[in-house]
């Protein structure tokens, strides 16, 4: 049994159970789209390709399972770590207001790594050098936890990618990466996500792959994951060797995605399917 | 202890139907799986949930009250279970939810809710 028809599974539940609520949150979707761009920017979020109930989801925080990993990071954020006895609301209090907008900028460029990273770098550099406690793999819980609890603080506000030469570098990295062929299907990400948007692919819509509400709760995934684990679902797709999680690739690509969604409302965490 | 978000609104009329959402974090493993390694993951589901409703008055022990809302989750359930349903407020009191599972899971969570 896969996990798709688990899902299936406990859409009957709910459904049995909230006949009502399902009417109500319908009637949400329909008349509020949060997510829609103006209308001159022909650029879309994912949210618009999703199905209404799949939008219900991410509408309510009370249904979006990504606020758990909200909760958690939350948590997290409070609790002392490593040799330095510090939590991350030592240096910088209290997220709500100081950690709004910062994740709109990442990746950017780190002056004391002389390199571009992202949002999750970010938190395990405050680890090793602030908190002095061990590094974690990319896509840990806590990472994506953290890194959920930061990104909330940012919901509804632009994307806004540093102006930065270095970052610019990284950009220019990545858009040679978006439209180079890799694989044996031999296909760029630009072959699907600039030519054939809006059509189907394996009983998929293909989005435009802007990285507005990452990370984010993938039902497929049944968890919360970051763009970088996106992007390697896609590169095992065309059967490429995907990236390794943090490299200087990875991380060009996601400063480009970035600056092709500039401007876009950020959503995180979302909900895809 | 799994995280979990509960929503039950503070204060509500006599008579009126409400409605309870209750998002628990949990992986719902279905036993049939094998992980990156191969190996087959052990099954690790909730098997039950119940919400009582507890009057004010009541000692308020775990189980007391009256039933409002029960289900059996198996192995087609998804990760995160997310569970909605309704139920008339006539007195004021607490819900309490409670899961439980493989492994020894039990979660047992309190609501209050004032109805004038």
């Amino acid at each position: 049994m896969n996990k798709v028809q688990k899902l299936v599974g406990v859409g009957f539940v709910s459904v049995f159970a909230s006949v009502f609520a399902s009417v109500l949150a319908f009637t949400a979707t329909l008349s509020t789209n949060a997510f829609a761009q103006s209308p001159t920017d022909s650029r879309k979020s994912g949210y618009t390709y999703m199905a209404p109930s799949t939008q219900a989801l991410q509408n309510d925080d009370s249904q979006n399972p990504a606020m758990l990993w909200v909760k958690d990071g939350e948590a997290a954020w409070q609790r002392t770590e490593g040799t330095a006895n510090k939590s991350c609301a030592s240096c910088h209090g209290d997220a709500k207001t100081k950690m709004r907008a910062v994740a709109t900028r990442f990746p950017a460029y780190s002056g004391s790594l002389g390199r571009v990273i992202n949002l999750q770098q970010q938190i395990n550099l405050c680890r090793t050098v602030q908190q002095k406690a061990p590094s974690l793999p990319l896509e840990h819980q806590i990472l994506l936890a953290l890194e959920s609890y930061v990104a909330l603080q940012s919901r509804g506000l632009p994307i806004k990618p540093p102006a930065d030469a270095k970052l610019g570098d990284a950009q220019k990295k990545g858009e040679a990466l978006f439209t180079q062929r890799i694989g044996q299907i031999d296909l760029s990400c630009q072959d699907c996500h600039n030519n054939q948007v809006g059509r189907s692919l394996a009983g998929n819509l293909i989005p435009q792959a802007h990285p507005t509400g990452y990370p984010l709760y993938r039902l497929e995934w049944q968890g919360v994951g970051g763009l970088q684990r996106r992007i390697r679902n896609c590169m095992v797709g065309v059967r490429a060797e995907p990236y390794a999680y943090g490299s200087e690739e990875m991380v060009a690509l996601e400063a480009y995605l970035a600056k092709r969604a500039a401007g876009m409302k950020f959503e995180a965490p979302a909900v895809r399917p | 202890m799994a995280r979990n978000i509960l929503t039950v609104p503070t204060t509500a009329k006599v008579g009126e139907i409400i409605e309870l959402r209750a998002l628990i974090q949990h992986p719902m493993e279905t036993g049939y799986r094998r992980s990156s390694e191969g190996v087959m993951m052990a099954r690790d589901l909730i098997r039950n949930f119940t919400c009582h409703f507890v009057e004010a008055d009541a000692s308020g022990k775990a189980g007391e009250g009256e039933l409002v809302f029960a289900a059996k989750l198996f192995a087609a359930v998804s990760a995160n279970p997310y569970l909605s349903f309704h139920t008339t407020a006539f007195a004021s009191g607490s819900f309490l939810f409670v899961w439980t599972g493989d492994n020894g899971f039990k979660q047992t969570e309190r609501v209050a809710i004032t109805v004038r």
